[in-house]
């Protein structure tokens, strides 16, 4: 068994309103930064998890977020290993 | 006819809604979150606060806990269930209900009376109540704007029974006080026994208080409950 290290970042999903980004993204405009389409924010979790291998960690990961870290009717999210060897982006709807 | 109001740590309107229901002649007990057996009981109301801290999402963790097993037992089997604020959160969390509550549009927490009207009579929490009724009840939430991927099909459904409005029953962005798609406040489910709303109709109780016109509300409900226990 080793420990793996992920970063869980979960967005709103696309069309669902997002206050603080809009805001965000005006504010932008306004300190003369043009170009600037949707801004969103989410969060990050960073999350350890003992397992077999980085598969395994993985997909424990992707059913502890369709659980309860993400709520899957509004967001979706994606999974980042941090350990060295593997560090592949995987996103999950 | 017992009515269990269940309590999670940092639920803090339960003593609001059992006041409230005691007033209608129901007998509501309190249920810890714990409680595995629900057994006998003729509804449930799951009241406003911050359950488990509101950590992870509001709602999100109290979902899983162990009472929650029994709430969906008794939804599936037809048996009324009301959520309010944070126990609307709750069981739009637990799939209960459709769409989940996020932060209100301006990000600011709203603490004040609002007006909704009512969209359908066809749920427990407003059977009692006339289509287009305007009613004046507190609201009191951060998490409180209605949103939902599948909006379309929750009108289609006459899911919305509530929405935002002013003091005339218009519906539009001003009266919208939390951005709430399509200026929804409270809605139901397919089954129609199971309802939710972000205002709090326990906190209109007597006119005292400002306003009884939650008491619309709380009659339906307990209606629904004597009608589904006989």
């Amino acid at each position: 068994m080793t420990t793996h290290t992920f970063r869980v970042t979960i967005t709103r999903k696309e069309g669902l309103s997002d206050p603080e980004g809009t805001t965000a993204r005006k504010a932008l405009h306004d300190l003369g930064y043009s170009g600037v389409g949707d801004v969103s924010f989410g969060r990050i979790i960073a999350i350890e998890v003992e397992a077999e291998n980085v598969a395994s960690a993985r997909s424990r990961v992707e059913e502890m977020c369709t659980k309860l870290l993400a709520n899957p009717v509004i967001e979706t999210f994606g999974i980042e290993s941090l350990d060295v060897e593997d560090s592949a982006i995987e996103s999950v709807t | 006819m017992t009515i269990a109001v269940v309590v999670f740590p940092g639920t803090n309107c339960e003593h609001d809604i059992v006041h409230a229901l005691r007033l209608v002649g129901a007998e509501p007990e309190i249920v810890w979150h714990t409680e595995t057996d629900l057994a006998g009981v003729a509804g449930a109301v799951l009241p406003g606060g911050f359950a488990h801290g509101d950590y992870v999402r509001t709602g999100a963790i109290a979902r899983f806990s162990p009472v929650m097993t029994e709430i969906e037992r008794l939804a599936a089997s037809g048996t009324p269930i009301l959520g309010i604020c944070n126990g609307f959160q709750i069981l739009c969390e637990a799939g209960l209900l459709p769409g989940a509550l996020v932060a209100n549009r301006d990000l600011k927490f709203i603490c004040k009376p609002v007006h909704l009207r009512v969209e359908s009579t066809d749920s427990i929490l407003t059977s009692a109540a006339t289509v287009g009724q305007v009613l004046r009840i507190p609201l009191n939430s951060y998490e409180g704007q209605f949103v939902a991927t599948d909006i379309d099909t929750i009108e289609d459904a006459d899911e919305v029974i509530l929405r935002y409005c002013d003091p005339e029953g218009v519906t539009g962005t001003y009266s919208n006080p939390n951005g709430s798609t399509n200026a929804i406040a409270g809605i139901t489910n397919a089954a129609r026994n199971v309802a939710g709303l972000m205002p709090h109709p326990e906190r209109a109780s007597e006119t005292i208080l400002g306003s009884n016109d939650g008491m619309v509300m709380i009659e339906s409900f307990v209606e629904s409950v004597q009608r589904v226990r006989a």
